[in-house]
């Protein structure tokens, strides 16, 4: 899937660059440190803009085409930052047969965004994710850590509701 | 010594509906009745019955609690732990029989079950090593190191008959034999615990209710291929996994069981966490690799193969977290134990995380050859609502559907293969009369196109082809022709694909094929989704003689198609209403508000 690259101004500040130089200093001598590093990199930034991919390139050494082809390969490494709120929507199997994609469309539908989009205020992002094994309690979204199951289409509004004072 | 003890389950499914705030509201209220010393908490891993959770089960009595909520946990200490009394109105109600309490391994979802892989999920607390010493944990590994020799070690998992759990069905025992026997510096145990199956579970509930089995499942593999070097690749998508896999790496170091000299033989075995990054293609073996190596997850051609050039360009084992569980106890228990379950050519048990229309969501163990039918009727179940059994899909995207036809055939890898499904990591989804074939096959198709690397053509262009074509059949616009054509694509894409991601990718529209080509041939040339799912075939009606004339439909229709007529039904008092097809979007709001079910779709 085509990555959406953020148009966001890049705004880092220096603690966030001596973390990011401690962790490259912890990987530098592991031969597959690309993918870790860039792990706890998105942790410190929220998401790998254009400035940090450099960043983690000079530190270990490696290409930033390098850098770039992993960060764009793998659906985890965000290019955009994500909302305060980032609501994903399970579309596995079992969430699916049970009508998660009706629950994605209202959604959507809500929030005028689409999935892996944000709202312009920064407030909720959407996200289509791949199982996330809580099958039992299909259909499944998630409003950052919290989970909420069992859903009908009905539910949705009141889900946002809450996020929204 | 405590009198009683408490076991809540904190895997994926329960902690998500709560369970870790019971646990602690649960301490709160033992301490508050004074109980601390007489009773004891323990936090386990899944108890597989995921649609009852939470779950709480007290002991010595054995009494099940499901669906317990956190206002539920006073009235549970003072009346059961305290005084004694069972609060029966909060039990799993198939373990009530009039005043007594059933055994849980009495009830229809765990009789017929046989639990080695699972042995451990929902019984220790998968955060102490000790509790998993106390089930003969590591006693294999010390059996191994101080008895036998790295090529009894592997005779023994090759005479088990174990094959690998991941999908495939390689036998493990060779896989090892040929690590073995290739001299190198440096050789690599890998475990792939990429579950990205969706609807699958299995792996991630081994590893959160019993972490230390994988790890001393890879100190033995090491063993026996001599290695001093694991890696377990875990999906980021876990977190409460990677937390106990951490969690276990560190006691097992601490107590000698994993790093230098482990029980004073000499032996070297450490083991390293990489996390995925949510890329499906890296459950594949080579590519797996590739990305433990920190690079874009691509899979290379083979040969050659891991065992000869893996990881870093030397020999690698790589199975599968279930495959793993089960070797302590073959080790422990012989190689004849573990070959007198299952079928002829599949030994032992396999682990299947059942959902989609089923009454028992939740995961489940059997033996290899118990038949489709007494998972999905007897231990699942059956089907919520009354509806029938249209098929149940296996293998994810990998594999296929298996129809009501074949639902008595005994389940092994090769009985699978046969009907055109593969056994899979273990995902079994259940679909009923109202699920679409043809839509599943686009569902899969659509994570298929999502997820092909890219790196060959027949897999990043041919499924794309194949979505194309089943997506004009989903809107009616399909003819006879393309039917044939989409299946010869299928042939193609799995003659020519580099990885088992493309070899298989077709394989859910080849099975639908197979079992459902009506419902194909119905959306093609009548233009009609029988199932009623594929929305741009479907027509909302009114049947004017059951509308009551309430209109709700009228209010809730987010584009006013529906208008009240002048028609009054016989024995109804108001006008009944009508949908406008020209207006309407079939949202299908109308149908979810109709009470008297006068709304239907076809």
């Amino acid at each position: 899937m085509q990555k959406k690259i953020s148009s966001i101004p890049f705004s880092g500040t220096p603690e966030q660059e001596a973390q990011l130089k401690e962790t490259i200093a912890r990987y530098i001598d592991d031969p597959g440190a690309v993918m870790p590093v860039l792990q706890e990199a998105q942790d410190i930034y929220g998401y790998l803009p254009y400035e940090v991919q450099k960043m983690v390139a000079e530190g270990l050494g490696v290409p930033l085409e390098e850098v770039y082809g992993v960060a764009t390969f793998y659906s985890q490494f965000a290019l955009s930052p994500k909302g305060k709120y980032n609501i994903s929507v399970c579309l596995g199997t079992a969430c699916y047969v049970k009508g998660s994609g009706d629950i994605l469309s209202r959604l959507s539908d809500i929030l005028g965004i689409e999935a892996e989009e944000c709202t312009a205020d920064g407030k909720f992002s959407l996200t289509a994710c791949r199982c996330i094994g809580a099958c039992g309690l299909a259909p499944v979204i998630m409003v950052n850590e919290d989970v909420y199951g069992r859903l009908t289409v009905e539910d949705v509004q009141g889900i946002i509701d809450k996020y929204n004072d | 010594m405590y009198r009683s003890n408490v076991l809540v389950c904190g895997g994926t499914g329960c902690t998500s509906s709560n369970s870790l705030k019971i646990v602690e509201v649960l301490k709160e209220e033992i301490k508050k009745n004074g109980l601390e010393k007489e009773v004891n908490v323990t936090t386990t891993g899944c108890f597989g019955l995921c649609a009852l959770g939470p779950i709480m089960v007290v002991y010595p009595e054995g009494s099940f609690y499901s669906m317990v909520q956190v206002a539920d946990i006073p009235e549970i200490v003072e009346e059961h732990l305290l005084k004694g009394r069972i609060v029966t109105r909060l039990l799993y109600q198939e373990t009530v029989e009039d005043d007594t309490i059933k055994s849980l391994n009495k009830t229809a979802f765990y009789a017929k079950q046989k639990r080695v892989a699972l042995r451990n999920c929902g019984v220790i607390d998968p955060e102490k090593i000790d509790d998993y010493i106390a089930m003969d944990g590591y006693a294999a590994l010390g059996k191994v190191l101080t008895e036998m020799k790295p090529e009894d070690v592997i005779q023994t998992i090759l005479d088990s008959g174990l094959r690998g759990r991941g999908g495939a069905g390689f036998p493990t025992g060779l896989k090892w034999k040929f690590a073995a026997a290739n001299d190198a510096d440096q050789k690599y145990v890998c475990c792939n615990a990429d579950e990205g199956d969706p609807g699958a579970f299995m792996d991630r509930s081994v590893l959160e209710g019993d972490p230390h089995a994988v790890l001393e499942a890879m100190a033995i593999a090491g063993y026996a291929i001599g290695a001093s070097k694991g890696y377990i690749y875990v999906r980021a998508e876990y977190p409460i996994a990677v937390k106990r896999l951490k969690i276990a790496i560190d006691q097992a170091h601490e107590y000698g069981l994993l790093g230098e000299d482990i029980f004073g033989t000499g032996f070297d075995f450490d083991i390293q966490l990489r996390l995925g990054a949510g890329a499906f293609v890296c459950g594949e073996e080579t590519s797996l690799m590739t990305s433990i190596e920190g690079k874009r997850g691509e899979p290379r051609p083979r040969p050659p193969f891991p065992a000869v050039k893996g990881l870093y360009r030397k020999p690698t084992i790589l199975n599968n977290v279930e495959t793993y569980a089960n070797i302590a106890q073959i080790i422990l228990n012989g190689a004849d134990w573990f070959a007198s379950m299952g079928t002829e050519k599949s030994k032992g048990t396999k682990v299947f995380a059942l959902g989609g229309k089923i009454e028992h969501t939740g995961l489940v163990e059997v033996p290899m050859g118990t038949t489709l039918r007494e998972i999905v009727e007897e231990i699942g179940g059956g089907i919520p609502g009354g509806k029938k059994f249209k098929a149940a899909q296996t293998g994810g995207p990998s594999g296929g559907c298996i129809p009501a036809e074949h639902l008595d055939i005994p389940i092994d890898y090769d009985n699978l293969l046969e009907i055109g499904s593969m056994m899979g990591s273990g995902g079994l989804i259940v679909m009923d009369e109202t699920t679409c074939m043809v839509d599943i096959a686009k569902f899969f198709l659509e994570f298929t196109v999502d997820e092909s690397c890219g790196k060959c053509t027949p897999c990043r262009i041919g499924t794309k082809r194949l979505l194309e074509m089943l997506d004009k059949i989903t809107k009616g616009q399909g003819t006879l022709e393309m039917i044939d054509e989409m299946e010869d694509l299928c042939h193609y894409i799995k003659a020519n694909s580099l990885c088992g991601l493309g070899q298989t990718a077709p394989n859910p529209v080849l099975s639908t094929l197979r079992y459902f080509r009506d419902e194909y041939v119905s959306h093609v040339v009548d233009k009609k989704c029988p199932a009623g799912v594929c929305k741009d075939l479907l027509e909302f009606s009114i049947d004017k003689d059951k509308c009551v004339g309430c209109g709700l439909c009228a209010r809730n229709c987010p584009v006013n198609a529906i208008t009240v007529t002048d028609y009054i039904a016989p024995n109804k008092k108001k006008p009944a209403y009508e949908i406008d097809h020209s207006k309407c979007i079939k949202c299908g709001a109308c149908i979810d508000n109709c009470r008297p079910g006068a709304v239907y779709k076809g």
